[in-house]
């Protein structure tokens, strides 16, 4: 069991300073995951869900107490361990895209294999597979912002999941979405966890996403306040 | 490799931004190379003019002429060894004795210098013939130049007193009838002088077989021997003045240079600043994605370059045509002698060394990569976090 758990937290406390002030975003967080697993980190706006989510990404340090994501303790990572770290076996999706605006579709799912110097067949080979995924193929040469909003947002799934990552890390996804298309992304997700084994982790407060997941983090203030497994 | 590719992508998809700043900078690039073209070839001709028709070969000096110091006239002349003698009748060199003297153009009196100088001489471009004949038997046929028939007003036709103190100390006079005044390019065969033929002079002032200057044949091999009475002056001596002086024009001249670069780099910053700026996002995704900070440090000072090293291309594909097509046909500049202080010919041909070209890219280059690198330096110390959520701190 114990090698199977991919993430622990253990008492994690993140602390924002603003002058001679200080905020208390993470007070004690503790939780484990393990692989597989589709788990949202819920609560009210200022809960500190995005705060997690970006220590679990190894994008921030954690003021206090352990985050171990892949064996890695994350609080003492070298910026280039954790870019290696993020490069290698996590995959990011956010509210707002973020896709290269520069790039064509092929292009923004074609970047994370060049960041791991993948060679050219297995790119291409990835890149078409992952927009199959997602059902883009045909806007495979479409530039982002001749995208809609769900369209970009299941690039940036393609992205997330082309080098097939251990974990994906999805700051609300759907928060942009409709009901359509954030029912549509969110079977997608469930069904690459499925297939693929990938450990999905949400920060939202949106009841569509909420549905999907099978385990619930709840957080107020910066506390787990309740840890729910769902059926 | 992978940031050389991105970089290349970020800017080729970035469109006309790039482009216009890769015609900014080459078009800098180019300017630059012509005007510095211009100087060179502005002092090339300028040598070229003086060798041609001034110092041929190199010079001889009597060991006491000092052409600043119009006192050491009364000294500087000296027998022509017999060597020198054997190199003049062999057309390998030419003599010309030096004097100062008194002329009375108009009633003014004026100093000048009488120049005598052989009339079969083949050594300069100094129309030197014309001393053969003259019209008035009583007067000594003179050579001036333009500059110098408008100081004195004197015309073709004209003649005019002249007073000199011969070898003894006695003074003695006479009349010199102007034959000739010639365009030069070359104030210092032209400006407060005379040139009289040679026998003449020497017969004026009781010097026979006497010269202050021996000028070599230009294709003359080696400096023939010459006793104790001359010093060599050669090309590095005679022109040394000439390259200084334009050196010194050339640098003064730079403030245009300095702007022209300035103003290309201002807009490579322009566009790197803002760049940063606009896309921070996009750099907290390319952290997100896997890359380091040092790494999108990297990519971003690397456009910055490609923008120097595009415009380097592109200003070398119309650059050198143009450029080429420029040396080929010259630059008429009219106004060119008054405005700047040397002689030059109404047309000049820009003269584009190696050196020039090198100089010019690597000064670009070296810029280029100091400006892209200078804003992304705000980067080194971005978190991702806060460039995901577009705070540039
Ligand atoms: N860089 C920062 N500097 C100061 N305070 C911050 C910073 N980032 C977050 N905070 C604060 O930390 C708290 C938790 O923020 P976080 O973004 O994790 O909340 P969240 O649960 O994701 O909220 P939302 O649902 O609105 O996205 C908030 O009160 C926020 O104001
Ligand atoms: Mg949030």
């Amino acid at each position: 069991m114990a090698t199977s758990q991919i993430i622990t937290v253990s008492n994690l406390v993140k602390d924002y300073f603003m002058g001679r002030q200080f905020f208390r975003a993470l007070n004690g967080i503790t939780f484990s995951a393990v692989k597989g697993e589709f788990i949202g980190f819920v609560g009210p706006s200022g809960s500190g869900k995005t705060t997690l989510l970006n220590i679990i990404g190894a994008l921030d340090n954690p003021t206090s107490g352990e985050a171990i994501v892949l064996n890695k303790p994350v609080s003492t990572l070298h910026q280039k361990e954790a870019a290696r770290l993020r490069n290698d076996s996590i995959g990011f999706i956010f509210q707002t895209y973020n896709l290269l605006p520069v790039y064509t579709v092929y292009e923004n799912v074609e970047f994370p294999l060049l960041l791991l110097k993948k060679g050219n067949a297995e790119r291409e080979h990835a890149v078409m597979q992952a927009l199959e995924w997602v059902g883009l193929t045909a806007k495979a040469h479409s530039r982002p912002n001749q995208l809609s909003g769900g369209e970009s947002q299941r690039v940036a799934v393609a992205r997330a999941m082309v080098k097939v990552p251990e974990i994906v890390l999805a700051d609300e996804p759907t928060a942009n979405l409709d009901a359509a298309n954030s029912h549509n992304i969110l079977t997608m997700m469930q069904r690459l966890n499925d297939e693929l084994k990938t450990t999905f982790i949400f920060a939202t407060h949106d009841e569509k996403v909420i549905s999907y997941l099978h385990r619930k983090i709840v957080l107020n203030d910066g506390r787990v306040v309740d840890d729910i497994m769902m059926n | 490799m992978l940031t050389l590719k991105l970089a290349f992508r970020n800017i080729t998809h970035a469109g006309l931004r790039t482009w216009l700043n890769v015609g900014v900078l080459s078009f800098a690039f180019v300017l630059i190379v012509l005007i510095e073209g211009l100087y060179d070839g502005v002092l090339q001709q300028v040598k070229d003019d003086m060798i041609d028709s001034e110092i041929g070969g190199g010079q001889l000096w009597q060991k006491e002429y000092d052409p600043y110091d119009p006192f050491t006239l009364e000294q500087s002349h000296a027998q022509v060894s017999a060597e020198l003698t054997q190199e003049i009748m062999k057309r390998n060199a030419t003599a010309v004795l030096i004097a100062s003297a008194a002329i009375f153009p108009r009633g003014h009196i004026q100093s000048a210098l009488l120049k005598g100088v052989d009339p079969d001489q083949k050594i300069v471009r100094l129309p030197a013939f014309v001393l053969r004949q003259h019209r008035q038997t009583h007067a000594i046929p003179g050579l001036i130049g333009a500059r110098m028939a408008k100081s004195t007003g004197l015309q073709i036709g004209d003649v005019v007193g002249v007073r000199w103190r011969n070898a003894h100390g006695t003074f003695d006079a006479g009349d010199i009838e102007i034959v000739q005044v010639m365009t030069t390019n070359v104030p210092s065969i032209d400006k407060d002088q005379l040139w009289i033929p040679l026998d003449t002079l020497r017969a004026m002032l009781r010097m026979p077989g006497e010269a202050t200057v021996i000028t070599l044949a230009k294709d003359i091999a080696r400096v023939p021997a010459h006793g104790p009475q001359w010093i060599v002056r050669d090309h590095a001596y005679l022109l040394k003045e000439l390259i200084e002086n334009i050196n010194k024009k050339k640098i003064s001249s730079s403030f245009m240079f300095i702007l022209l670069m300035g103003m290309a780099l201002l807009a490579v910053f322009d566009t790197q600043v803002l760049s940063i700026f606009r896309r921070r996002k996009e750099m907290g995704t390319l952290m997100a994605l896997g890359m380091t900070r040092w790494d999108v440090v990297g990519l971003f000072t690397l456009e910055g370059c490609l923008l120097g090293i595009l415009a380097f291309l592109a200003g070398s594909l119309y650059g050198i045509p143009a450029l080429a097509y420029i040396a080929a046909r010259g630059i008429t500049l009219p106004q060119m002698t008054s405005q700047i202080g040397w002689a030059i010919g109404s047309t000049v041909y820009p003269h584009y060394g190696l050196r020039l070209y090198a100089v010019t890219s690597l000064t670009l280059f070296i810029s280029v990569i100091v400006v892209s690198f200078l804003p992304t330096r705000r980067i080194s110390k971005l978190k991702p976090t806060d460039a995901l959520r577009g705070k540039l701190s």
